[in-house]
């Protein structure tokens, strides 16, 4: 079962998050740049005589296809890298998924997702290695 | 030529440029401020002016501003098509610089004072309609009062007011009419509702900073010689653009938390505002106070017009027509014969007459351009409409009005 991961989060935390997700083998991604808010409601900003209210943050969304069983490890890896603990550090959203196809090679399902040292192949080395021991 | 000094004339076209450019420095300095859909709108309300004024000015503006006196009123059509504004100088005028000198820089004047009141109307006002008021406004509005300041035997001129660089020709005229058309055009739809946040800060500090470089131009060639005069109104200019962006940052950033630099921009734009009148005639001491002072009123007038609901889109009254009126009126407290003999003193140096003429000029020039506008908005908005359709202004009247985006 192939998955999607919508992650938003600051700005700011782009690079941070995408250097986790490159420590454990997660690579493939694209990233829109979005407006919104929560709970929070938006910031004050200072105009040239008074303040105003924006309430649509710009944030960003990571968009993140895998399989299911490398989820929740994903999931947790956005969390730590994005959270600052304060109102606006953002949400995460996971659909399923119909079809993945590689464009150049046209292969489909999992050989669509899996490239060189990514985060299957890093749990293969790690059974196997199990295995042979 | 008679009497022509090469130096004062080469100052003068210089300083003819640089006024010239702060007509495209003001249209970066609105269209920083409107939303995005309307950037390119906005740039050529101001860009357009241009175009229509040249052409008006030389055909019979600069004659019905300067030319021979008619009843204290009006100018004739003497010099109708420049006929006969030629090389030799106009003594009454400029007596060292050609006659075609003072009239060309004049013209710049004549340019950026309609280009001043869009500021009132953006984002919602219907071009064609636009077009028609320039050319009216300048004619039956802006020439007129030009004469009665400026031209020789103009009423408030022979009156005794002071008005170095068109504080109340241009600023106060400008701002108070930007006021009558706001209240006829109405208020953009969502104003006071949605949020209608700058598109661009950068472009008015841009727009700022060249307005600044500009009055050097405005300010300083109105001394029509390249001197000491023409000096001290260019100290003083800078003066009170630097006190007066120093009051609205400490005023952003005491009542609204955080220095604004909008608010930072504008305040060195109406410092400047106050001190045209002024420039050349009094002392740097008194451009600080000057420029702090209008950064104070302009900043609580903005405030004073949005508590009433008035949608006067870029605060044209609050920057040029309070500011202005500071300005002049100021004129009349700190004038000083010292600084330039061919002005007066003012209340402090002993001539309390002085602020009273400032007053009544000033007065003559609120009363004539806020009326005459209201009146020539109304009837625009009678025969052709002043909007646009409510569709077209929710589109943005960049693709509305001319078909184009500002960013693809």
């Amino acid at each position: 079962m192939t998955k999607k991961i919508e992650a938003i989060i600051r700005e700011e935390k782009l690079n941070d998050v995408k250097e986790a997700l490159r420590n454990i083998g997660i690579v493939g991604m694209n990233v829109s740049e979005v407006r919104g808010h929560g709970r929070q409601g938006g910031i004050e900003l200072t105009g040239r005589a008074g303040t105003y209210q924006v309430d649509l943050l710009p944030k960003i969304q990571l968009n993140i296809i895998l399989s299911d069983h490398n989820v929740d490890e994903t999931i947790d890896t956005i969390c730590g890298a994005a959270d600052t603990n304060r109102p606006g550090d953002g949400i995460i959203f996971v659909y399923p998924v119909e079809e993945v196809v590689r464009i150049r090679t046209k292969e489909r399902g999992k050989m669509a997702l899996s490239y060189e040292d990514d985060i299957d192949s890093r749990t293969d080395e790690i059974e196997d290695s199990a295995a042979a021991t | 030529m008679n009497g022509v000094n090469s130096g004062d004339t080469a100052w003068l076209i210089v300083a003819t440029a640089l006024v010239l450019m702060m007509t495209p420095a003001l249209a970066f300095f609105y269209g920083g401020m409107v939303r995005r859909k309307n950037l390119l709108s906005t740039l050529n309300l101001s860009f357009i002016v241009m175009g229509l004024i040249s052409i008006q000015w030389i055909l019979f503006g600069y004659s019905l501003a300067f030319g021979p006196n008619l009843g204290g009123f009006i100018g004739s059509l003497k010099y109708a098509g420049f006929s006969g504004v030629g090389a030799a100088p106009m003594a009454a005028y400029a007596p060292t610089v050609p006659h075609i000198g003072f009239a060309s820089y004049q013209m710049m004047f004549a340019i950026i004072t309609p280009a001043l009141i869009t500021g009132a109307f953006v984002e919602r006002v219907k071009f064609k309609t636009f077009l028609v008021f320039v050319l009216l406004w300048a004619t039956i509005v802006y020439d007129p009062v030009a004469h009665w300041v400026w031209g020789v035997g103009g009423w408030l001129r022979n009156m005794g007011a002071l008005d170095f660089a068109g504080g109340t020709v241009v600023h106060v005229l400008a701002g108070f009419s930007a006021l009558a058309f706001a209240m006829v055009i109405g208020a953009r739809k969502g104003f006071g509702k949605s949020t209608m946040e700058p598109v661009a800060i950068p472009y008015t500090v841009l727009g700022a900073g060249l307005l600044w470089m500009g009055w050097f131009g405005f300010n300083g060639g109105s001394a029509f010689a390249a001197n000491g005069l023409a000096f001290t109104a260019i100290l003083n200019t800078n003066t009170a653009a630097a006190a007066a962006c120093l009051v609205w940052m400490l005023l952003s950033w005491r009542f609204d938390h955080r220095p604004s630099v909008l608010g930072i921009a504008t305040g060195a734009v109406v410092g400047l505002v106050a001190i045209t009148p002024a420039a050349g005639f009094v002392a740097p001491w008194a451009a600080i106070i000057i420029g702090g002072f209008a950064a104070f009123f302009s900043y609580y007038a903005i405030g004073f017009v949005r508590k009433r609901n008035l949608d006067e889109s870029l605060d044209v009254f609050a920057c040029h027509g309070i500011g202005g009126t500071w300005g002049a009126l100021a004129t009349g407290l700190f004038a000083s014969k010292a600084i330039n003999p061919a002005g007066a003193n003012g209340l402090f140096y002993g001539n309390p007459k002085q602020l009273l003429i400032q007053a009544a000029a000033v007065g003559a020039a609120i009363g004539f351009g806020f009326v005459v506008t209201y009146g020539l908005a109304k009837v625009l908005n009678w025969t052709m409409g002043l909007r646009v359709s409510e569709n077209a202004e929710e589109v943005g009247l960049d693709i509305s009005e001319h078909g184009e985006r500002a960013f693809a």
